[in-house]
């Protein structure tokens, strides 16, 4: 009877010790937390320890906008003596402001025109491109789908309604359902231009008509998903393990690549991007270690935001 | 004689408040008229007639042929008039005519709720279950179809359809329903012929309304149509997908350029669709001011 009472007690106590405890180490996590992420340019402008915080401006591609905002939260949480703002608007944005001298650093998914660079070096600006990461472009089926692997060649005159039976290309007696993004998104006219026209500045080959443009990466995994009539492509990040990947072949020999960090980063996967960062001229101090941050720790954060990192 | 004043002054307050609210709605469609125009007009001079008028649209390669887009939106439009008028008009005939009392109050409020339905749910709801319907059941090669966006449609205005066809029904002298009656014809002649054709203005005029509100429709039309900028002229287009003239501005207007062709190639498709519900509305008010001047709402 007593002997019950004192273990009673007894657990009682350790208990709310383990509580209080494990109560403390919950408390002192998001502490860290908040110290660490928080609010860290308010922390370097109230502390201003390690002098002036400098502010650095990015702008540019809409692609890269997620990209480099993971970045730059990341970035900061280490060096609370900059601040980086970054804005969309398009690749061909970013260069401009670029060129004004308005932005430091130019986010594009394409590499400058020479009537850009004409435009910068007339306002005495050398821009200094950086390939900063990788974009892949994936061409996704229904998982039942017996087709493994189309040619450039093929996916091009499929995506053009030169191909319109899926028997056509090695599958079953199916219609081909085209999906695409919509016009506006970037990932149109990359496809457009190094997939269906294959390259060729000449080419005015177009989507066919009966391609369906749907308004959002979800709009074509659902489709592709639930009809096996369909193909479809987008951001190898935006695939979701419930689409079949096709590898794809340079021409009928082969050989087909399927797409992966390795592959992208080989130039062996023929449908894949660099993404660029420019800067007015060699950078230097805190941009210049911001860039060099991006290259190599940075890169780190690449693959969770669907893009392929260089290494 | 003071008191008796300041009623008389603060009814011309009230007054003249109503009357600029009256009048800046007139003034506010008016504004946005104007703006469509400034900013749509340039479109039909900026673009040669025969791209304007061609088969294809790819706005980023500066080909802007509307008619694909225009007759998207009368085909779903259509479509969805074909299902949802004789399905409404037979509605609004049950729960008027036939219905037993009791059936009537809880049908109308239903349908009346029918309508506050927010279009994206519908949408959604296309998308996930009537989509794989059309593609398994009715054999098309996607679920993204016409006619998928007629049903949503259809749906959708179905409550306008029933609830004002249903009031013209109501607005029949109950003298025309005795006197057919009393001719000895059943209550199936006395409707089809006698009372519906009495009522045919009023029904026109919720055809109408239904369409306005069928061919103005955005998202659940974006959602479930799939978009694809092809002329519907072929036989087998009612299983194709299909792209209206609102999913195009909805879809497009977020990331083009202000001021360029683009731009106001958008505002020249608001510009179209704005007259074409211009019209709708104008026929309705036409057949609405008959009525009228008729006597009696019929």
């Amino acid at each position: 009877m007593y002997e019950s009472v004192l273990e009673r007690v007894e657990r009682r106590v350790n208990f709310l010790f383990v509580k209080g405890l494990f109560g403390s180490v919950l408390l002192l996590l998001a502490l860290v937390l908040l110290t660490g992420c928080g609010e860290p340019s308010s922390l370097a402008l109230q502390g201003g320890v390690g002098g002036t915080v400098e502010t650095i401006e990015n702008k540019g591609s809409d692609t890269m906008v997620n990209l480099a905002l993971a970045w730059v939260e990341e970035y900061t949480c280490l060096h609370s003596d900059v601040r980086i703002s970054v804005t969309g608007g398009g690749s061909g944005t970013g260069i401009a402001a670029m060129i004004n001298g308005t932005v430091d650093i130019a986010n594009a998914s394409r590499s400058m025109k020479p009537e850009e660079m004409a435009a910068a070096r007339e306002n005495g600006i050398e821009p200094v491109e950086f390939v900063v990461a990788r974009d892949a472009i994936a061409v996704v089926v229904h998982p039942t789908n017996p087709v493994n692997a189309l040619t450039l060649q093929q996916i091009s005159d499929i995506y053009t309604g030169k191909l319109t039976n899926w028997h056509q290309v090695g599958g079953e007696d199916r219609p081909i359902v085209l999906l695409s993004r919509e016009s506006n998104s970037g990932t149109y006219v990359y496809f457009l231009e190094n997939v269906i026209r294959l390259g060729n500045e000449e080419s005015d080959l177009l989507f066919s008509p009966d391609t369906l443009l749907m308004p959002s990466s979800e709009g074509i995994s659902a489709e592709v998903r639930q009809n096996p009539n369909a193909i479809g492509y987008d951001g190898l990040g935006y695939v979701t393990p419930d689409q079949k990947v096709l590898a794809v072949g340079g021409d009928a020999d082969g050989p087909y690549v399927m797409p992966s960090v390795r592959t992208v980063n080989d130039g062996s996967y023929p449908i894949a991007r660099p993404l660029y960062m420019y800067t007015a001229g060699e950078p230097t101090g805190q941009i210049a270690a911001y860039l060099e941050w991006v290259l190599s720790d940075g890169q780190a954060l690449v693959a969770d935001l669907g893009f392929v990192p260089l290494r | 004689m003071g008191n008796v004043s300041r009623i008389r002054w603060g009814e011309f307050a009230i007054e003249s408040l109503l009357r600029v609210l009256g009048f800046s709605a007139i003034t506010f469609l008016f504004l946005i008229f104007v703006f469509l125009l400034r900013e749509g007009v340039p479109f039909f001079f900026q673009v040669p007639v025969s791209n304007l008028f061609g088969a294809r649209w790819y706005p980023t390669f500066d080909i802007f042929g509307i008619f694909p887009l225009f007759l998207g939106s009368l085909f779903v439009t259509i479509v969805a008039m074909m299902i949802a008028f004789p399905l409404g008009l037979a509605v609004a005939v049950f729960t008027r005519e036939v219905a037993p009392h009791w059936v009537r109050g809880v049908l109308k409020p239903t349908i009346e709720v029918l309508a506050g339905i927010p279009s994206v749910v519908l949408g959604f709801f296309g998308m996930t279950l009537l989509v794989p319907v059309v593609r398994e059941k009715l054999g098309a090669p996607t679920g993204l179809t016409a006619f998928t966006g007629g049903l949503v449609l259809a749906y959708m205005s179905l409550p306008t359809i029933i609830s004002v066809s249903e009031d013209a029904l109501d607005a029949v002298p109950k003298s025309y329903r005795d006197a057919g009656l009393a001719m000895g014809a059943t209550k199936w002649q006395t409707i089809w012929h006698v009372i519906v054709p009495a009522a045919r203005s009023g029904i026109l005029m919720a055809l109408m309304l239904g369409m306005g509100r069928a061919i103005g429709e955005t998202m659940a039309v974006m959602m479930v149509t799939g978009n694809a900028a092809r002329m519907p002229l072929t036989a087998d287009s009612l299983f194709r997908p299909v792209r209206t003239m609102t999913a195009t501005i909805a879809a497009e207007m977020g990331e083009v350029a202000s001021g360029s062709v683009h731009y106001h190639a958008l505002f020249g498709i608001g510009l179209v669709l704005f007259i074409l519900t211009f019209l709708i509305n104008l026929a309705v008010a036409s057949m609405m001011f008959k009525r009228v001047s008729r006597g009696g709402l019929r």
